[in-house]
């Protein structure tokens, strides 16, 4: 399992032999860099329950080697890594071309560095690699972002990244800061048994939830995704939605369960507030994209909330001494991790392959792709109905396994946060319902109806490694869907590393009932089963019964003659009633035509409150300081004499 | 689970979809006699389902095969429905395989098969109503989860025997949180059945309608299956309401019992048609961008409900 980073390292380095030879990196070295990372995921998943080894590498500074430990928790991560990253890498064999921005040797070099850097976050065993590693995984991202770099906006997609992923390092630098207590060790064993006192772990918390949640795009620090994600290459978007927000949920679990002492039910509750406001947020949002790329990372704004309000619910339950609600709860969360990684990837390795085909990324200028790239169109329509929360796929399960742990609520000792914990349910459940919508209205405008520009009667669909890739996360989406015990018992290891307490027995595997039968279950096998038959059932009686005769004609549409393209719903009407119910919400600006205007033009621009409110009074602040540092510097020697002149009488006085 | 259990579920099931287009019809009877018209009969809908079945299906030009299978997946989820709802007792198999939250579940799949289905030719009204079915269902689905919600406070746990046995189970409680949910449920049960005030069922007018803008393209067996799935929700949201809110004569084994409850649930379902034709005579069709508040209305009520349930216990 550790030769895997080494490995990808390697394939990396590789591609630098023939930077400008595409056959190389397509036909080897991504292929065998996604062989490495089933390697892993398997690897990961046979040891999950084994016990935590740890390892001492004489490799960094001196007195400071690397400390590396594989427990449950982190075998977890890599295997959620390998899995999905296998699949992603497979797409990105069929996908990366010559011509566009980077070379592909360039390109498969950072591309693996990202993984290993990944891969390291999760091994790391102490702040100082832990730190490189974060580094590493940050700056290897910023270079694939910005693969395009010739563009502008990219260019500024990518320095936004940039930004917020520093001001998060910074805070996770000051976190492991705080956590080493002032023995100056930095090792996590060491932070394990510093025992700090509670004001000082509460400031380590908050500076964590800072840290990681710029990197997982919790709300307010969540900006850069809608502008990065769209700005990368497909499977760079994918392996950064579905796998890097999902080392931030990584650290911020080992931070808070694993090397701070016991929870404060009051990080749990702040916790759960933000990630519920985020989740709406985002998917408020994701309602109102026109663009697909950016539509998707809005909606994994909202599934980071998710996350982080389950992870909320674990802290408090955990703090108020009810580790079996944790249990369930951290249950839900780890699998939530799991069911995103398989389906956002799989989602956005279908926008790769839609913008490769047609060469567009809005909303506006697709359609009835379903007829033209029906493979593309039927493996996003798995991960389409999975990340809507629809049984029996996968999203379905986490998300009433976390609604579970909302309603099995036990007493709470403080009574207003036992009125809060169902509101937060009720907020669940309204951005379940509001994903279901963004997802028909991006399944819809792009795949079905007609298509909406002549140019896309030319698009083709993917090849056959990408076909694979797809094929492998859709697999999974369904695998995780049907199967939750087989998989809720593995994770059961991770849970009792982090609470001391799992879920138990769960069996039989084909009924998942977390607390006990009578009270709930699900068993999505016999659900599918069930469901399947009577469907099939139905038709087949109709054909036998009836018969099957089916004519062609025009679409009738109440009798309108003229029916053209631009007649169907653009994405901008399809999320009109969004816009409309939740107006307060967005910076709208509406340009409407005059009356009497022959070339009439509509337009309509929803922007992110946050800018207005957070980003450009902090971007003003930041210059206007930075003008004040600046009439220091006046460009004349003797102006800097003088400086130097005042700095020595100043500490002249202050020594004598 | 042995073969008497299994077989009184099949017969529960296929009871429901026999009986949902009589239920259909007995709601329009009640509606024509309160204005005073003949109405049509009990058998019309039979009728109906009949001639479409024998029809050939026309298809559009563009129609994919999305659009073929998303009438077949709305029917057996709503038959699968049937069959996790305690309709006619409280001990039938299938009902540990799916919670309440996974019936709701089951809703939304059907719902968005038909959105999707319908988005699917291309067409103006299509679009339309998929966008107004997914507006009124992202708001109704939540309000229908926390109505569950509060019942599942009172039951301790979200399976819906337990729902239903832990009502019955004190003769004489009253649970103040349930009135609010039962308001909640009726409101969404009116939105989601595409009825008035929120939809129209005998509209055919363009601008107004929901249901009937996303179905336009179908015909013959297709519409058929669509025309019974309906009728379907309509039968098996009635038979939540009963279980949730009136579980009185279910009984708690599969046998006789049976038998003698379903005068009782067919003396339930007499009452909630000739109520719910008075409710659409007496009320008049709102806008549609009423149709948030209304439902927002009754997400309010349910979490009402449930507060009430947490801070009072009652």
């Amino acid at each position: 399992m550790l030769a895997v980073p080494p490995l990808w390292l390697a394939i990396g380095a590789a591609g630098l032999l023939r930077p400008r030879s595409l056959r190389l990196s397509a036909l080897w070295l991504f292929p065998l860099g996604a062989a490495a990372a089933f390697v892993l995921a398997a690897a990961s998943l046979a040891e999950l329950a084994e016990p935590a080894q740890s390892l001492v590498l004489p490799l960094g500074l001196p007195d400071l080697p690397f400390h590396l430990r594989l427990d449950p928790l982190a075998r977890f991560f890599l295997f959620l890594l390998g899995a999905a990253a296998g699949g992603v890498s497979l797409f990105a064999a069929g996908y990366f071309r010559k011509g566009e921005g980077t070379a592909p040797g360039l390109l498969c070099l950072q591309y693996h560095v990202f993984l290993a850097g990944m891969a390291m976050v999760l091994l790391a065993d102490d702040a100082y690699l832990f730190m490189v590693a974060w580094e590493v995984m940050a700056l290897s991202s910023f270079f694939l972002v910005t693969t395009q770099h010739r563009i502008a906006a990219i260019r500024s997609a990518g320095f936004l990244y940039l930004l917020l992923a520093h001001l998060g390092a910074i805070s996770i630098l000051l976190c492991f800061g705080v956590l080493q207590g002032g023995g100056w060790q930095f090792t996590f064993d060491a932070m394990r048994q510093a025992h700090l006192a509670t004001p000082w772990s509460s400031v380590a918390f908050g500076l964590a939830v800072l840290g990681f949640g710029a990197k997982a795009g919790l709300v307010p620090v969540h900006v850069w995704l809608p502008e990065a994600h769209p700005a990368a290459p497909s499977p760079v978007s994918a392996l950064m939605s579905g796998v890097m927000l999902k080392t931030a949920v990584y650290g911020l679990l080992r931070v808070s369960l694993d090397l701070l002492p016991q929870p404060q039910w009051w990080w749990g509750l702040a916790l759960l507030g933000l990630g519920l406001f985020g989740a709406l947020f985002g998917v408020i949002f994701a309602a109102v994209q026109t663009d697909m790329k950016r539509l998707l990372a809005y909606s994994s704004i909202e599934n980071l909330g998710i996350i982080f309000g389950g992870l909320g619910l674990v802290l408090l339950f955990a703090a108020s001494g009810h580790p079996l609600m944790a249990a369930l709860a951290l249950s839900a969360t780890l699998y939530h991790c799991l069911n995103h990684a398989f389906f956002k990837s799989l989602l956005f390795l279908a926008t790769g392959a839609v913008l490769h085909a047609t060469g567009e990324r809005s909303l506006g200028k697709l359609g009835g792709l379903i007829h033209r790239m029906p493979w593309v169109a039927w493996l996003a329509l798995i991960g389409t109905l999975a990340i809507a929360g629809l049984p029996p796929l996968n999203g379905f399960v986490s998300e009433w396994l976390l609604l579970q742990a909302f309603l099995f609520t036990p007493q709470l000792p403080q009574p207003f946060v036992n009125m809060l914990v169902p509101l937060g349910a009720a907020a669940l459940v309204l951005s379940a319902a509001l994903a279901a919508y963004v997802m028909v209205k991006f399944y819809g405008v792009i795949f079905l109806g007609q298509p909406r520009e002549p140019a896309l009667a030319r698009a083709h669909d993917c090849g056959r490694l990408e076909r694979i890739g797809l094929s492998w996360l859709a697999a999974g989406c369904i695998a995780l869907g049907l199967l939750p015990v087989p998989m809720l018992a593995l994770l059961d290891a991770v849970v009792r590393q982090l609470l001391g307490t799992g879920l138990g027995t769960l069996a039989p595997w084909w009924r998942l009932a977390p607390v006990a039968v009578e009270r709930a279950s699900y068993s999505p096998p016999l659900f599918l089963l069930v469901g399947g038959a009577v469907t099939l059932g139905a038709a087949w009686l109709v054909h036998r019964l009836y018969h099957g005769r089916v004519r062609r004609a025009a679409a009738w549409d109440c009798g309108f003659p003229l029916q053209n393209a631009r007649m169907q719903d653009t994405a901008e009407g399809f999320g009109q009633p969004i816009r409309q119910i939740f107006e307060p919400y967005f910076r709208m600006q509406r340009e409407l035509p005059a009356p009497d205007d022959p070339r009439p033009a509509y337009r309509v621009t929803v922007e992110d409150r946050f800018w207005g409110a957070l980003y450009l009074p902090a971007a003003a602040a930041a210059q206007a300081t930075a003008r004040l540092v600046g009439k220091l510097q006046q460009g004349r020697i003797a102006v800097y004499l003088l400086y130097s002149f005042v700095t020595l009488l100043a500490l002249l006085v202050f020594v004598l | 689970m042995n073969a008497a259990n299994l077989l009184a579920q099949i017969v529960v099931v296929a009871l429901a979809v026999a009986a949902a287009p009589l239920f259909m019809a007995w709601v329009g009877q009640c509606r024509a006699w309160l204005a005073n018209r003949r109405g049509p009969g009990l058998l019309q809908p039979y009728r109906v389902l009949r001639k479409l079945f024998h029809k050939d299906a026309v298809l559009a030009t563009r129609a994919s095969s999305l659009f073929r299978i998303a009438p077949y997946v709305q029917f057996g989820a709503m038959a699968c429905a049937a069959a996790i709802i305690p309709l006619l007792g409280t001990d039938l198999p299938f009902a540990t395989a799916a919670d309440a939250i996974a019936l709701v579940g089951l809703f939304a799949v059907a719902r968005v098969f038909l959105a999707l289905a319908a988005m699917d030719i291309g067409t103006a009204f299509g679009s339309l109503g998929a966008r107004r079915e997914m507006l009124v269902g992202f708001l109704a689905e939540p309000a229908l989860l926390m109505v569950f919600f509060t019942a599942s406070l009172i039951a301790h746990g979200t399976a819906l025997p337990a729902m239903a046995t832990a009502i019955t189970g004190h003769p004489l409680a009253i649970y103040p949180s349930l009135a609010f949910a039962a308001v909640a449920f009726l409101m969404v049960l009116l939105a989601e059945n595409a009825r008035i005030p929120v939809d129209n069922p005998a509209t055919h007018l363009e601008l107004t309608m929901i249901h009937e803008a996303m179905v336009l393209e179908y015909s013959a067996r297709h519409l058929a299956l669509i025309e019974w799935s309906a009728a379907l929700k309509l039968f098996n949201y009635c038979a939540i309401g009963f279980a949730l809110f009136l579980p009185w004569g279910l009984p708690d084994r599969v046998g006789s019992g049976m038998l003698a409850a379903l005068p009782v649930v067919a003396l339930k379902f007499a009452a909630a048609g000739a109520g719910l034709a008075l409710l659409e005579t007496v009320s008049a069709k709102m806008r549609i961008f009423r149709a948030p508040e209304f439902l927002a209305t009754a997400f309010l009520l349910a979490v009402l409900g449930l507060l009430v349930r947490l801070l009072l216990g009652s």
